[in-house]
């Protein structure tokens, strides 16, 4: 069986600064995998150019196959994958309900024609897209929330609509940029049974950046470290978790040293 | 401001309007110069709901509608010349300058679209002057224009006023539908959030694409009813500075807004109409004092225009905001129920 | 300087010396513009807006020139008319600068600063509303009035004839002031302490103000100086081209702005360098298709823009996703 997404040797240097060199990582289909680093390693450069929002320096991504270097964002998203990010970047003056609707555009979508002369497949489409949008947000409890405007929302509830905005794209690969950032215990407890569950029910393939441990180690199947740009190790939480370098990494030389004795 | 009166009823309410207040200067109950006042409320609205698709909805900062305006303007008013102003060769003449107003936009639209929104407004504003220029030389081109001595001799068809208010109706159906639609959305969210709307699969060019022409092709129009109302064109008509006028009233409405433009492209001819009765004509040239104070002191009370984002309700369909659920089936502090 | 006719070449030699005069004139407009331009970089730079009000500030430096001038009538100070000249001169820009600044430093307390936290597309509006105000204003009949006025320029119009150049007070007078100008401008930007400020402010507010500098004064402080050098290019402008009205300042603040934008909007040598582009190409479309030459300015200006759209100075903005 076919990974899902390959990604080979891949580089990008901004001038002379390298931010990510020789990286490579492969998703198979239904893989819920981990990509942790110190900050500045290069993790988000990484779904970046995955979702080409920068041009490759050197390698090649392979989704299903077929190779995306070069492709607009908006095709790779058509594709197949999605993305959530760093900073939270929802439509900030549209509601929760128009976020989500707008990414069900691409596929669910209509001309402007039969949009400005209310024919054809409007009526039809318009409503199954706002239904779909709907259940969505059901799903991440959000519904009593579908008519407020995005920015006036609670920093937790944005997280939640960025992920449920990007399911609504039909993805095959969902790429989660910290998606537990600033949130507390009981909502990162709900977080990664919510990870889960949205793997299981829309059939899906997960690649995570994430600081707090407790997520990485508790839902990844298979971790990979990056840091100054390049692996450093890959594998599973308990074997991450005692690797020196790894350690080493995120807590200075002398730790791991100390450790060791 | 909600206002629920079924939407059918209300266009009839208008379009009865319409025809009264036609029907009330065919018989000079309004005067001539009112008549021309409120035929220009039309076409400034209409050239202004333009702008609002392009700026307002996808957020792409144009200077150049005027040069748009212009371009109608000229292609109508050299139609009619030929063609004659009977209502058939009037609406090959208005449609044959939204076209060509729409096909410019495309080709310049090719190159510039992609640049960021201050340099996009540079752009189009350079783009509108380039064009006044070839206006004030259009003349060793295509005589009949005159150039910089100004276009004469157009003639003014029958009921120019009912032409201006319909194409205005249809104008403002023709946003509204844009706007509480899946492709309004996708502009919606350009103007939000470029890149992300780009990485939710929106074809970002192409809908700064549609946007662009789409409301340049509305300028066209205004043009083309502007000639046949002024029966006058000069280059310095179509000039930077006048693309200025519809910029200012989308924002002083509120940039969204299709209830605000109507209202403040409505509100921006009386005012300046108004003072002109209302000044002694000795100081008749403080219109234009007061008028950049009143804009002044908009902008510092309430910068985000009359109207915000909001629209009256009677523009909003009915399936846009739906009720929020009345139980809250899931209701547990976090997270979701499978 | 009147549109020079290609009838006027009749050998090589001429046409060789015609071409440097227009190489010349050009450099003198592009210093002027140079003026405006930077007052435009210098205030994008450091709060993102487009000061549509910048040549009007510009319009008002001409006519305190002229009114200083009119009431120094008669006066003489000094014996030799060079030196007479020159004096006055200096004295009608010199008043021109302190007026445009205290002007542009009350338009910002009062229009802009309210708006900084404001959508831009605001305080853009309100730039307009103070173009257009003080264009009006102005042209009323007790302030300036709307009447089209000679500027009187006190220097001798004799000309002297060096290589076959000709050259006249008034071009040395603005090659002098301008460059001048330029220098003590780029000492202030980058030796001085305000200057640091300036460029720490444009480069991110918020942290400037964590820093402990006053960034209030210090965006008050770059009003004032791009409307001093404003003010200054009004005289010098109108020194070359006499006349003087309310609504003057349009077109070439335009050219300015677009010489701004050309060079790498913020960027105070390609404001510089987009202005003597700006000045040549100007020139040169004047003498070639006259009727045509405003436009030829702003087709550089979007052929620019498509190739490079930061400008030729400008840094492409790496957008963080």
């Amino acid at each position: 069986m076919a990974p899902i997404l390959e990604i080979v040797r891949l580089s990008k240097h901004f001038g002379g600064l390298k931010a990510v060199s020789d990286f490579d990582l492969t998703l198979n289909e239904g893989d819920l995998q981990g990509l942790i680093g110190p900050n500045g390693a290069g993790k988000t450069t990484v779904f970046n150019l995955v979702t080409g929002v920068y041009p490759v320096t050197a390698g090649d991504i392979l989704f299903e196959g077929h190779s995306i270097c070069g492709q607009e964002p908006w095709m790779i998203n058509q594709r197949g994958i999605a993305r959530t990010f760093q900073n939270i970047r929802l439509f900030p003056n549209l509601s929760v309900l128009d976020n989500v609707r707008v990414a069900c555009h691409a596929h669910g979508g209509y001309s402007t024609l039969e949009a400005i002369a209310r024919l054809g497949r409007f009526r039809s489409h318009e409503q199954a897209i706002t239904e779909r949008a709907r259940s969505l947000l059901a799903v991440f409890n959000l519904l009593g929330r579908q008519n407020e405007i995005a920015k006036n929302l609670p920093y937790g509830e944005q997280r939640r609509v960025e992920i449920a905005r990007a399911l609504a794209a039909n993805p095959k690969v969902l790429l989660l940029d910290e998606p537990a950032a600033g949130m507390n215990p009981s909502e990162v407890g709900s977080l990664m049974e919510l990870i889960h569950f949205i793997r299981d029910r829309f059939k899906l393939t997960i690649l995570l950046i994430e600081h707090q441990m407790r997520v990485v180690m508790g839902i990844c199947e298979q971790i990979t470290v990056m840091d100054f740009g390049q692996v450093i190790a890959r594998g599973k939480p308990e074997e991450i978790q005692n690797n020196p370098k790894v350690i080493e990494a995120y807590l200075g030389r002398g730790v791991s040293y100390r450790t060791a004795q | 401001m909600k206002l629920k009166l079924p939407s059918w009823g209300l266009l009839v309410i208008l379009l009865a309007a319409g025809v009264l207040i036609q029907l009330a200067i065919q018989l000079e109950v309004i005067n001539a110069y009112w008549a021309l006042v409120l035929t220009y409320m039309c076409i400034a609205v209409l050239s202004s709901l333009g702008l609002g698709i392009i700026y307002g909805f996808s957020g792409q900062f144009s200077l150049g509608h005027a040069a748009f305006m212009g371009l109608g303007a000229y292609t109508a008013a050299l139609i009619t010349r030929y063609a004659g102003v009977a209502p058939w060769s009037f609406a090959v003449a208005l449609v044959g300058g939204m076209l060509l107003a729409g096909g410019v936009a495309w080709l310049v639209g090719l190159p510039i679209l992609r640049l960021r929104s201050d340099y996009l407004g540079i752009a189009t504003l350079g783009f509108g002057i380039i064009v006044r220029v070839l206006f004030e030389n259009s003349d060793k081109l295509i005589p009949a224009t005159a150039g910089a001595r100004g276009m004469t001799g157009i003639e003014q068809p029958q009921f120019v006023f009912l032409w201006a208010f319909l194409l205005l109706l249809g104008a403002v159906l023709v946003a509204r539908n844009l706007r509480f639609s899946s492709p309004g959305r996708a502009l919606l969210s350009i103007r939000e959030d470029e890149t992300a709307a780009n990485l939710m699969g929106i074809d970002v060019v192409r809908y700064k694409t549609i946007a662009f022409v789409l409301g340049c092709s509305f300028a066209g129009l205004a043009g083309g009813l502007y000639a046949h109302t002024f029966l006058f064109l000069h280059p310095s008509n179509f000039d930077f500075i006048k693309s200025f006028d519809p910029l200012l009233i989308v924002v002083l409405g509120g940039l969204g807004s299709i209830t605000g433009t109507i209202v403040a492209g409505t509100a921006w001819v009386a005012v300046l109409e108004g003072l002109r009765l209302v000044l002694p004509s000795n100081i008749l040239e403080w219109r234009y004092v007061i008028y950049p104070v009143l804009l002044i002191a908009m902008m510092l009370t309430r910068p985000q225009g009359l109207f915000g984002t909001s629209e009256a309700g009677v523009l909003v369909p009915k399936e846009e905001t739906p009720p929020a659920p009345a139980l809250e089936t899931e209701v547990t502090a976090d997270g979701a129920h499978p | 300087m009147p549109p020079s006719s290609l009838a006027r070449l009749a050998s090589e030699e001429e046409s060789m010396t015609y071409y440097l005069q227009q190489l010349l004139n050009g450099i003198q407009l592009g210093f002027v513009y140079a003026l405006i331009a930077l007052g435009y970089t210098m205030v994008y730079g450091i709060v993102r807006l487009i000061n549509f009000a910048h040549g009007d500030v510009f319009m008002v430096g001409a006519f305190i020139g002229y009114f200083t001038l009119r009431a120094l009538s008669g006066v003489t100070l000094a014996a030799n008319p060079w030196l007479n000249g020159v004096l006055l001169s200096l004295i009608a820009i010199l008043a021109a600068m302190i007026v445009c600044t205290a002007l542009n430093v009350t338009i910002e307390r009062i229009a802009y600063k309210p708006l900084r936290n404001a959508p831009r597309i605001a305080a853009l509006i309100t730039a307009i509303g103070v173009s257009l105000f003080l264009e009006y204003f102005t042209s009323l009949k007790f302030v300036f009035g709307p009447d089209y006025i000679t500027f009187p320029s006190p220097l001798p119009s004799q000309t002297w004839q060096v290589a076959g150049l000709r050259f006249s007070g008034v071009q040395v007078l603005i090659a002098v002031v301008a460059t001048v100008l330029l220098l003590a401008l780029n000492y202030v930007v980058r030796y001085t302490k305000i200057g640091k400020a300036m460029r720490a402010t444009a480069f991110d507010r918020d942290t400037a103000r964590l820093m402990g500098i006053n960034v209030d004064l210090t965006i008050s402080f770059t009003f004032g100086l791009g409307a001093a050098l404003a003010g200054a290019g009004g005289v010098l402008y109108v020194s070359a081209y006499p006349r003087v009205h309310t609504f003057m300042g349009i077109i070439p603040g335009l050219k300015a702005f677009t010489a701004a934008v050309m060079g790498g909007i913020g960027s105070l040598p390609g404001a510089f360098v987009g202005a003597l582009i700006m000045g040549l190409a100007e020139v040169a479309a004047k003498s070639l298709y006259s009727t045509m030459a405003d436009g030829v300015a702003f087709l550089i200006l979007i052929l620019v823009l498509l190739i490079k759209p930061s400008g030729i100075f400008g840094r492409a903005e790496v957008e963080k996703v």
